[in-house]
């Protein structure tokens, strides 16, 4: 463990995050957020969603553009490939959630980060999603993260940042308990 | 009738109050709904264990003086050490007096009970930390066929029937229920949430010997990093018994229970748990060896190290790699709910209480005049929810009383 005398910056505006903290754990109200996206079929097994909009602190708000994804199937499911696939999707949303908790939480800690990785993998038995085997899951089943980590910490101390990030983690929740989805369909 | 102080509540806490407020001649009653240690005697377990030794049970004015400190005791010794503590203190009991609310009057508070109204200027809730057993928002939804049990009303494994259960929880509570049941002969599962694990014993000595000694019990609230995740903690998994034996999930799954995630939810027949199990289990083992450096520095600091057996860590909780997400609700007869407490301050009508209905205190001062709390976790030490934390914990708050009392003279209050 190296000790340095710069200041510790992860990028991470920890003191801003701790005010938000505060200021709703007085004002609940203003901490119930609703996130949105879209989704609009292309063609064959393409779509492209977008996000913009969403409504949290009482208010309407706004990314600062629109960013669209595009999504499709490999050509060995006979389709175009024009992104990536759903599931790896939900991947990057794991991997993009827990890598910011990281950063929060090494900043907190007072832990300068010099290169976080992470690599994932999602084993899913295609049984499930073909319809062959009711007994086989459409979705993963396991999914593994792995993070290659360089820091001024410990390896114990570089564990628990991870181990913290998972603990208040969106994603890591989305994706390891069970939610709610309704899907209607407008007529 | 009038009094300056009610206390409401007739455990260690209570009476550890009264000796205070005794010794600064402050006149004060104690309303117990029940008798003297009422929860004691009416919502533990029979086998149960205090997880503190006999020595770690320090009072305002009392300390343990038997022969066997290192012991742990049962529940009738548990219930007779607090019986003589009231004695010792002469502490002014009112026992079978049910508090049904407390209300805000012109110079203090109005403490109605089932025996008649208490006008105080100063009340203390005393009331324990462990007045009611938490259940998931989903546990209305379980089969009606299905048993269940709490801590506070479970008993010994033969009041259940034959046949699997399931243990929601895995700390103090829920860990030593899990194992008296598998040794019953039915098949347990235990659905494992944030946990904290320690061993009963650390390089020969207790625990809760090196605990206090590192002063780990007496870090401060004022002091603390994140107060609300500290008050949060779960108990740890420990027990006490005459083998001084670890009653951690190692143990637990080696003796042939089933572990499994928190449980997440009930749908179509089955039981859901969450796929943090892994994480779960290492904070858990992480947040131990955090406890041991710094025990293992105290001990270095005070030149124990020649005295005890030398440090070391405990083997990472077994985890298979991929632990069941989904059970069917037909596998069990019973699902003991050990997923926590909450007090019980529903007779409180003064408006203390935070968004989750939780007290709003500093360090047991109440955000009401001449109203405070005692015995919550955290409340002033991490040792708050412990018998020995009312050691100093009492006279910190009664001192607070004291002081408001003081400030306030019942002249001053009672001029236009």
């Amino acid at each position: 463990m190296t000790t340095t005398k710069k200041p510790v910056d992860n990028g991470v505006n920890v003191e801003a995050l701790l005010g938000a903290r505060q200021a709703l754990t007085e004002a609940p109200e203003a901490a119930k957020f609703t996130w949105r996206a879209s989704c609009e079929w292309l063609r064959g097994t393409h779509s492209r969603s977008s996000v913009q909009g969403f409504y949290g602190l009482g208010e309407e708000q706004k990314h600062r553009t629109t960013y669209t994804f595009d999504a499709d199937h490999p050509e060995i499911f006979a389709s175009e490939d024009n992104g990536a696939t759903p599931v790896e999707m939900v991947m990057c949303g794991l991997a993009s959630c827990l890598t910011a908790g990281i950063a929060a939480v090494a900043q907190n800690r007072n832990i300068q980060l010099h290169s976080v990785k992470a690599t994932l993998e999602g084993g899913m038995h295609l049984h499930g999603i073909l319809g062959i085997d009711s007994d086989v899951r459409n979705g993963f089943d396991d999914i593994k993260v792995t993070y290659d980590i360089k820091a001024d910490a410990t390896p114990e101390e570089i564990k628990a940042i991870v181990a913290q990030s998972q603990k208040r983690s969106a994603v890591y929740d989305v994706v390891t308990n069970p939610t709610n989805v309704t899907v209607v369909v407008r007529t | 009738m009038r009094v300056t102080t009610v206390v409401i509540g007739a455990g260690h806490n209570g009476l550890a109050m009264s000796h205070c407020l005794t010794a600064r001649s402050i006149d004060h009653v104690i309303l117990e709904r029940g008798e003297v240690a009422n929860s004691w005697k009416t919502e533990r377990w029979d086998s149960l264990r205090l997880l503190t030794p006999n020595w770690l049970s320090r009072l305002p004015g009392y300390r343990y003086d038997g022969d066997d400190p290192d012991g742990f005791r049962t529940m009738p010794e548990t219930i007779g050490f607090i019986e003589r503590y009231a004695s010792v203190v002469r502490a002014p009991v009112r026992a079978h007096t049910r508090v049904t609310s407390v209300r805000a009057i012109d110079d203090g508070y109005e403490v109605a009970t089932d025996q008649g109204e208490w006008q105080c200027r100063t009340v203390v809730l005393a009331t324990g930390t462990t007045a009611v057993p938490t259940l998931p928002p989903f546990a209305a939804a379980l089969p009606p066929d299905i048993r269940t049990v709490t801590p506070t009303s479970y008993r010994n494994p033969e009041q259940l029937e034959p046949g699997g259960v399931l243990v929601v929880g895995a700390s103090a509570s829920g860990t030593q229920i899990a194992e008296e049941i598998l040794r019953s002969g039915r098949p347990v599962t235990i659905a494992v949430g944030e946990h904290v694990r320690v061993p009963r014993t650390y390089r020969g000595r207790d625990i809760l010997w090196w605990m206090d000694g590192a002063s780990v019990l007496d870090d401060r609230y004022d002091e603390i990093d994140d107060l609300t995740r500290a008050r949060n903690v779960p108990s740890p998994q420990l027990a006490g018994s005459l083998d001084r034996r670890t009653v951690d999930l190692n143990r637990l799954t080696g003796l042939g229970v089933r572990m499994v995630g928190r449980l997440a939810g009930l749908a179509d027949g089955k039981a859901q748990f969450s796929g943090s199990l892994h994480n779960k289990c290492e904070l858990a083992d992480l947040k131990m060896n955090r406890l041991f450096e710094r025990i293992d520095a105290w001990a270095t600091a005070q030149g124990l190290d020649r005295e005890v057996d030398p440090p070391h860590r405990f083997e990472p909780t077994r985890v298979e790699a991929s632990p069941p997400l989904t059970i069917q609700l037909s596998e069990f007869r019973t699902v003991v709910w050990a997923c926590g407490f909450r007090p019980d301050f529903s007779f409180l009508q003064v408006p203390v209480f935070d968004f989750k209905g939780r007290v709003r205190h500093d360090g047991g001062v109440v955000q009401a005049p001449g109203m405070y709390v005692i015995g919550l976790s955290f409340l002033r030490r991490r040792k708050s929810t412990l018998i020995d934390g009312a050691h100093r914990d009492a006279p910190d708050v009664c001192d607070r009383l004291a002081a408001f009392l003081d400030r306030t003279p019942l002249e001053a209050r009672e001029s236009p």
